[in-house]
């Protein structure tokens, strides 16, 4: 088990703070009770439930009663696509992206198999709408709009706002996927257009095992879980206490943070990412060079495949992650990049660097001093070359036939 | 992060034989090239190889890998196992033998081992001079898998040459049905289809073995298929050398239930003596090897 690793993997999953674990830790061991109990042993769990979920309300700029809390990301995205479609079952068309995070395009994959129709919004290079793509797809009959503030894998930041105001011309409810976002860029859900939105708690600091759904008051909203009366009857299941009041900690502490750990990330990422395009032939920064989150820098190294450049960095302790498939147990590369219409020169090479308020000047340091070498290793074994005149080119020709 | 075993991260860390082998005048030398994979694909090999001559024995190979740990390893793997052998002996080694030599390969990660397999042999083959295509049929028939380009045939030797049985097996030795998935019922009839054949074939071949128990025990019940190719096998290993010694023959034409219907030809179609001839030479040698309620006719 590694811990001084050099963690640059945060849009993954990121480390808990130890203020937070300072705080949930007594409603692990001393304030166990049940907060629905009509004791006071449960009762002042309830207490502490109620501020923390005014916490996670401050850093969303929502009212704490439009807070719902779920186990994770993936039900709150859950959730809400299928809340927001029962709630409005006479509608039956659904708009989304083609870059979307599994817990949303599966879950319309599946809808579309019950009579669903759903438009995969469409990408340009840089991982940018296109808003009048929005715009045509939207009709009377679209129950739900549900895109990603911002791209887990590039960072690329949608318009969100600006989606918002065409998406409420058609009456349809606007739900955002917002777990890359919550705590790293600002957010006011009192002058936001959005309807529902999404947190997971283990991207802010917070532990794994608890996320949020923000749902603006007045939004029809049908429970995904069914059972007591938890969560004002719209997620049914005993709360997560420890984790509910980590959320919150997080919360505050990202709050608190926000400015600047904003600039330090985005002055280190920016330094890590042109030392690498300065010493290293043959990379490109994939997506949008401004608007994107601070933390996140996603660099295709040509002609090498991404697995190996990971565990080459991981040989140094250094983790990020990568958009080629053999990273994960699928065999294809990642939907995001590939959409994006990257060469595959580039998209199998892709290394996600996404940093955090913790990750220091050192560690960058460290970073661009082993990837120049890791790169021309791994090139050096290649058969593909920026000059080879013959089997990369064919294939490449190949490809842009099919 | 997958599991790899340390001889694999060794060859990773600190691959063997990687580079190209340079054209060379070295009289009684001559050098090979085969290309698997693709960019599009995440891995691809192109594969050298020095051999004597005379010989025909490999000098020294070496490899070009974009792909990931495994697929590096792998390469690194067949160019230190096919040194010094002949390329005889080099196309026995499977994609299973390089996997052991890296004692094991994370199963989504046998396709690596699969392509150093491949690699060999379209060295091999360009060296021989002989196109790849006949000899492999893997491009010819259906295209199963559009996503990956794999054709039936290949899918049907891999299932064969590493006793696969789920279409997920099938796609971490290969990748096919590892993009949209639309092709994994097709490959899972795939499966079947080569299990059935194979079943029929070891029945064959267990054919004399069978009849041997079923005279000396008589209780053996057979299965349709079983029963089928046993009658098969007793008509061409007992039955039809003696009737082809006298100028004729026969054909097994279906079997329904205890029936067994054959079509007498040569001399047999034409003899007067036909009839005894099916009861005496046929029936009663199925009927003894087989099974004694078979009735033998004649169509």
């Amino acid at each position: 088990m590694q811990n001084n690793c050099i963690y640059l993997d945060n849009n993954a999953t990121t480390k808990v703070d130890s203020e937070v674990i300072e705080v949930m830790l007594p409603y692990l061991t001393d304030y166990y009770g049940n907060p629905s109990s009509m004791h006071t042993f449960g009762g002042q769990v309830g207490k502490a439930l109620r501020t923390a979920r005014e916490q996670l309300a401050a850093i969303l700029g929502a009212d704490q009663s439009e807070i719902v809390y779920t186990s994770c990301g993936t039900e709150g995205d859950n959730a809400a696509i299928r809340a927001a479609l029962l709630a409005h079952p006479e509608k039956r068309h659904i708009v989304t992206t083609q870059v979307e995070h599994p817990a949303v395009l599966n879950v319309c994959k599946q809808l579309e198999t019950q009579g669903y129709s759903v438009t995969y919004l469409s990408v340009n290079h840089q991982g940018q709408l296109d808003l009048d793509e929005l715009e045509a797809s939207l009709t009377g009959n679209t129950a739900l709009v549900t895109i990603m503030y911002a791209n887990n894998e590039t960072g690329t930041i949608f318009p969100i706002e600006q989606i918002g105001l065409r998406v409420k011309e058609y009456g349809a409810i606007f739900h955002v996927d917002a777990v890359q976002v919550v705590g790293k860029i600002p957010l006011n859900m009192k002058t936001s257009t959005v309807d529902m939105l999404t947190v997971s708690g283990h991207k802010l600091h917070g532990p794994k095992g608890i996320g949020a759904l923000y749902i603006r008051r007045g939004v029809r909203f049908r429970p995904f879980i069914l059972g007591g009366h938890q969560e004002r009857g719209r997620r049914a299941g005993t709360e997560n206490v420890p984790g509910i009041i980590a959320l919150g900690k997080a919360a505050e502490l990202e709050m608190l943070h926000l400015e600047e750990a904003n600039k330090r990330q985005t002055r280190l990422r920016d330094r890590l990412e042109q030392a690498l395009l300065t010493t290293i032939p043959d990379c490109v920064v994939n997506g949008d060079p401004t608007q994107r989150l601070p933390n996140t820098t996603n660099i295709g190294f040509k002609y090498i495949e991404g697995e190996a450049i990971l565990l080459s960095l991981n040989k140094y302790g250094i983790c990020a992650s990568s958009g080629s498939a053999c990273t994960s147990g699928s065999l294809e590369p990642s939907h995001v990049l590939r959409a994006m219409g990257l060469p595959y020169t580039t998209l199998h090479g892709s290394i996600r660097f996404s940093l955090c308020r913790y990750t220091t000047e050192a560690e960058i340091d460290q970073v661009i001093e082993v990837m120049p070498s890791i790169v021309e290793r791994l090139r050096a074994l290649s058969p593909f070359k920026n000059d080879d005149a013959g089997w990369l080119q064919e294939q490449e020709q190949a490809l842009a036939h099919r | 992060m997958w599991d790899y075993t340390d001889k694999v991260l060794e060859l990773f860390y600190d691959p063997k034989n990687q580079g190209a082998i340079e054209e060379t005048s070295e009289p009684g030398v001559k050098l090979a090239m085969g290309e698997i994979g693709s960019i599009a694909c995440g891995d691809a090999l192109r594969l050298h190889l020095k051999v004597e001559v005379e010989s025909d024995k490999i000098l020294d190979a070496r490899f070009q890998t974009f792909g990931c740990t495994s697929a590096i390893a792998s390469s690194s793997a067949l160019t230190e196992m096919v040194k010094g052998l002949t390329l005889d002996e080099a196309l026995k080694v499977s994609n299973r033998d390089i996997a052991d030599y890296l004692g094991g390969l994370p199963e989504a990660k046998m396709h690596c081992s699969v392509m150093g397999q491949e690699a060999l042999e379209a060295a091999i083959y360009n060296y021989r001079g002989i196109p790849l295509a006949t000899h492999d049929d893997d491009d010819e028939g259906a295209l199963v898998c559009s996503c990956f380009g794999i054709s039936e045939a290949k899918i049907r030797r891999v299932v064969l040459e590493n006793n696969l049985t789920g279409a997920e097996e099938v796609t971490n030795y290969v990748k096919a049905g590892g993009g949209c998935g639309s092709c994994l019922a097709n490959i899972d009839d795939i499966i079947k289809s080569v299990q059935q054949e194979y079943a029929s074939a070891a029945i064959n071949d267990y054919g004399v073995k069978v009849a041997t128990e079923i005279v000396t025990s008589k209780e053996r019940s057979l299965t349709n298929v079983q029963k089928i190719a046993l009658i098969q096998k007793v008509l061409d290993e007992e039955i039809r050398p003696v009737l082809i010694a006298d100028g004729g023959d026969v054909e097994l034409y279906d079997v329904e239930g205890d029936r067994v219907k054959v079509v007498l030809q040569g001399a047999c179609g034409s003899c007067s003596s036909s009839t005894a001839t099916l009861k005496i030479a046929i029936e009663a040698r199925l009927q003894d090897r087989v099974s004694k309620n078979l009735v033998v006719e004649a169509v």
